[in-house]
């Protein structure tokens, strides 16, 4: 890489940040054909943006990309090609838009240039199908903007009405200020805010009472008052309060609507399959878009690609890593004829596949398909706001009329400026604007500390919880680092030598865990090393015959007893000298985690493994019952649908593709990941990896967060207290909405914000502190 | 005092051309991305002007060179 740079005159890429370069390790392995699929027209046009003779435009999505110098580089790209025009990062969305010249550089050049940088794109199904997803967040700033406008000179004009001495005004001002406001307030009501007269329709369609609709009533009786008052030539009207209300409402809407762009949360198996496959047909090999595949088609899958659908091994032996499938990163070893299923990483040699089923029939797909339809809106309808609205609305209404009726007698004339008054003060602006700022911030803190939600509803839902379900693999254990235990006569130091020289040359994972293991430095020449397919290694070192593998091959043993943990044998000159076994290597933290969590939620464990592990996890969860191994993926969404159906809301924790319909069952899906912009199956909530042991802080805080909610709500029922005390004697002037409204406003978001930043510095910094601490000791 | 009204509509004209300012802004993607910018004003020059520097960079490349081997 250095030396293109160099080639170039870019070294000053390594003079911006003092550790560049330095990333996670890229572990594709480049091969010629790799990115053959991208000469493929079909896949272009739906990849490119934009395509103008010979021009085109096309957005990548880089994961690496990580600093300032990665930055600098990619927008340098124009420099180590001139087929690229122009190229821009954008950093927080980690993507790069790249203008080029199609004759000079064709797509697949430009996917290897990157790649050669290390700077590899990710190219998957999903990116195929483009989303909208830009322009909500555009206009939604558009409306801020315009609300924002017309609410501060709507503000200017009415000024003057307030002060003593208005009377004296010309009647000419007052005319002029009540049209201009007038005028101001019909952008803001029939665009700005038509969002939320939409969904109080909708709402009320579906006969629920939303807090879209006391907002929207409140609205359209403060505009049908003023516009009353302005062409009766009473006075100027709300037009003030109205713009400021819609105002306030979408910045609390914006202000919510805090996304971590770079972060996928509804990923569907689209995005871990490969976008084409290589097809083998009569000795000639061709690439065809996913889409294409059939049964019975014979392809070609190499080194770290995906296996697209369930298939038999046609040829080849099969090395499979399921760790994107179970978590499991240890790989499964496999025969010419055995089946194996979509989602496995073939690692070493290239192998021929033979498939069996679609793509959209496979095992897991249907699996991941099937829970993608069980809806998410009954998930958030159910939240605490529509249920407040509800009676909120209800009270308000009755309120109003019992004003209006009461004035009826009374005085016929303020009958019904009572009623529409007192529709008018309660418009629950405070009230709609608690649940934003309080859930806003409550997201942006658990960002800051590493734990990352797909919106502000998940936080309530957090609350809800009262079941914890755990995944084994990958969730609890680390996924990549295993335990390695020798089993037999201890190992002189010369045999330690030994071992480790001849797995220092096998490439597999288990090997390379024994290698690591090793401290020894010293190492011998190794000569006839052979390495048996799903067997193991072979070769004479220091003329010592040494065997190391399965048990069969190393012991000739094939009574298999059934041995429930990963075993590698080791024989030395035809002596069996004992096996490595290989455990699992559970979390930092886990163990006080478990013991702070059981006090308050009812934990449970669902594996995909064998047993292997209950006799190590018993002690934490202490209920047999509730430890459950051999889990295929069906069984742990039908254990966790279960625990729903008896009212339990439970929050499911886990990591890898199995775990993926449990995840979207359960009422919050956690997933535990290492790299956060790593593949990850659809949830609900990205947790990272290293902040495991503070998952009960984040829930205990979203117990905070709701009780800053009920304070919010009380403040907004004082203030609209006061409200209607003036609405129902009739007497409610403009300048009492005027000043009532924006402060309740005002007061409840300051409210929410500052408690929620000062909890949080309580609550959550302990994290930190707790981890200094263990550095320290 | 008709001289508010002068005033009023001068006030809305200018008020005017910045939310058409605003709206641009936002609708040509100013907004989409607020980090990178600030890091990108921090490089320097494009490289081709570098080419006459050559004399300081050139002993540099060895060093990394060597750093890197």
């Amino acid at each position: 890489m250095y030396e293109l740079l160099n080639e170039k005159k870019l070294t000053q890429y390594y003079s911006i940040q003092s550790s560049p370069g330095v990333k996670l390790e890229n572990e594709h392995i480049q091969s010629e054909e790799k990115f053959a699929y991208l000469d493929l027209e079909e896949i272009k046009n739906k990849l490119l943006d934009f395509s103008d003779s010979g021009i085109s435009k096309i957005r990548f999505f880089i994961p690496a990309i990580h600093c300032a110098s990665c930055i600098w580089l990619l927008e340098n790209l124009h420099t180590l090609h001139n087929g690229v025009i122009q190229s821009s990062v954008n950093f927080p969305k980690k993507e790069v838009s790249i203008t080029f010249h199609e004759e000079k550089i064709s797509l697949r050049q430009l996917v290897e240039l990157l790649a050669s940088i290390h700077y590899v794109p990710e190219i998957s199904g999903q990116n195929l199908d483009k989303n909208p997803n830009r322009k909500a967040s555009n206009s939604l700033l558009i409306k801020i903007g315009i609300a924002g406008f017309s609410f501060l000179n709507a503000m200017l004009y009415h000024f003057p009405q307030y002060l003593p001495g208005s009377e004296n005004l010309e009647s000419g001002f007052r005319l002029v200020f009540g049209w201009l406001s007038f005028v101001l307030s019909l952008p803001v009501l029939f665009y700005c805010a038509n969002d939320y007269f939409l969904s109080a329709y909708k709402s009320l369609k579906k006969k629920i009472i939303s807090i879209d609709l006391p907002i929207a009533l409140g609205l359209i009786t403060l505009f049908v008052q003023s516009s009353f008052e302005l062409i009766s030539d009473q006075g100027i009207g709300y037009f003030d309060s109205l713009t400021g209300l819609v105002f306030f409402l979408l910045v609390g809407k914006w202000y919510q609507s805090i996304t971590y762009e770079a972060l996928t949360f509804e990923r569907t198996y689209k995005s871990y399959f490969p976008v084409a496959v290589t097809k083998i047909t009569d000795n000639k090999n061709t690439t065809i878009p996913l889409d294409e595949l059939k049964v019975g088609d014979r392809i070609l899958v190499r080194n770290q690609e995906l296996i697209p659908a369930d298939a038999t091994i046609a040829k080849g032996n099969a090395s499979i890593d399921y760790s994107f499938v179970t978590g499991e990163s240890i790989p499964v070893s496999k025969n010419t004829g055995d089946f194996v299923f979509a989602g496995g990483r073939q690692m070493g040699s290239a192998i021929e596949l033979l498939i069996q089923k679609e793509v959209e029939q496979s095992y897991l797909t249907q699996l991941w398909n099937q829970d993608q339809k069980t809806d998410h809106e009954s998930k958030s309808m159910s939240s605490v706001i529509n249920k407040v609205s509800q009676y909120f609305t209800i009270v308000i209404i009755s309120i109003a009329l019992g004003a209006a009726i009461y004035w009826n007698f009374a005085d016929p004339s303020k009958a019904l400026f009572a009623f529409t008054s007192v529709l008018i003060i309660a418009c629950p602006c405070a009230l709609a604007l608690t649940i934003p700022f309080t859930f806003g911030s409550t997201m942006r803190q658990f960002g800051r500390k590493g734990f990352y939600l797909k919106n502000s509803d998940v936080i309530e839902r957090l609350y809800k919880i009262k079941t914890v379900v755990f995944d084994k693999t990958g969730t609890i254990t680390h996924s990549q680092s295993t335990k390695v235990d020798f089993k037999g006569e201890k190992l002189t130091e010369e045999q330690l030598q030994l071992i480790k020289s001849l797995v220092f040359h096998s490439t597999h994972p288990l090997s390379k865990t024994i290698s690591n293991s090793i401290k020894t430095v010293h190492q011998f020449e190794v000569v006839n090393f052979k390495e048996i397919p799903s067997l193991g290694i072979t070769g004479m070192v220091n003329n010592q015959q040494i065997n190391i593998g399965s048990k069969y091959f190393v012991t000739g043993d094939q009574s298999g007893t059934k041995e429930l943990k990963t075993q590698v044998w080791i024989s030395i000159n035809k002596k069996t000298v004992g096996h490595y076994q290989f455990e699992n290597n559970y979390r930092e933290g886990l163990a006080e985690t478990i013991s702070q969590l059981k006090t308050r939620f009812d934990l449970h464990l669902i594996s995909g493994d064998n047993e292997s592990e209950r006799e190590n996890l018993l002690p934490l969860f202490h209920d047999h019952a509730k430890l459950n191994f051999n889990q295929s993926p069906t069984d742990k969404l039908e254990y966790v649908r279960n625990l729903q159906k008896n009212g339990e809301a439970v929050l499911m924790i886990g990591d890898g593709l199995n775990d993926a319909g449990a995840l979207s069952e359960s009422k919050v899906g956690v997933v535990i990941a290492d790299n956060i912009y790593n593949f990850t199956p659809a949830c609900d909530a990205i947790l990272k990896a290293d902040q495991f042991a503070s998952l009960q802080r984040f829930i205990q805080f979203s117990k905070t967060s709701m009780k800053i909610v009920w304070y919010s709500f009380l403040i907004s029922f004082l203030y609209n207290l006061v409200g209607i005390s003036f609405a129902v004697q009739g007497s409610l002037s403009p300048i009492i909405a005027a000043i009532l409204m924006p402060l309740s406003s005002v007061t409840v978001v300051a409210f929410a914000s500052f408690s929620v930043n000062l909890s949080s510095k309580n609550k959550l910094r302990r994290v930190y502190r707790l981890k200094l601490f263990k550095k320290i000791a | 005092m008709s001289v508010v009204f002068v005033l009023i509509i001068i006030g809305i004209l200018v008020a005017s051309v910045f939310l058409v300012a605003f709206i641009w802004a936002v609708r040509s993607g100013q907004f989409d991305d607020s980090y990178t910018p600030s890091v990108r004003i921090l490089f320097d020059d494009p490289v081709s002007s570098k080419e006459n520097q050559g004399d300081l960079q050139k002993d540099k490349p060895q060093e990394k060179q060597s750093i890197k081997s």
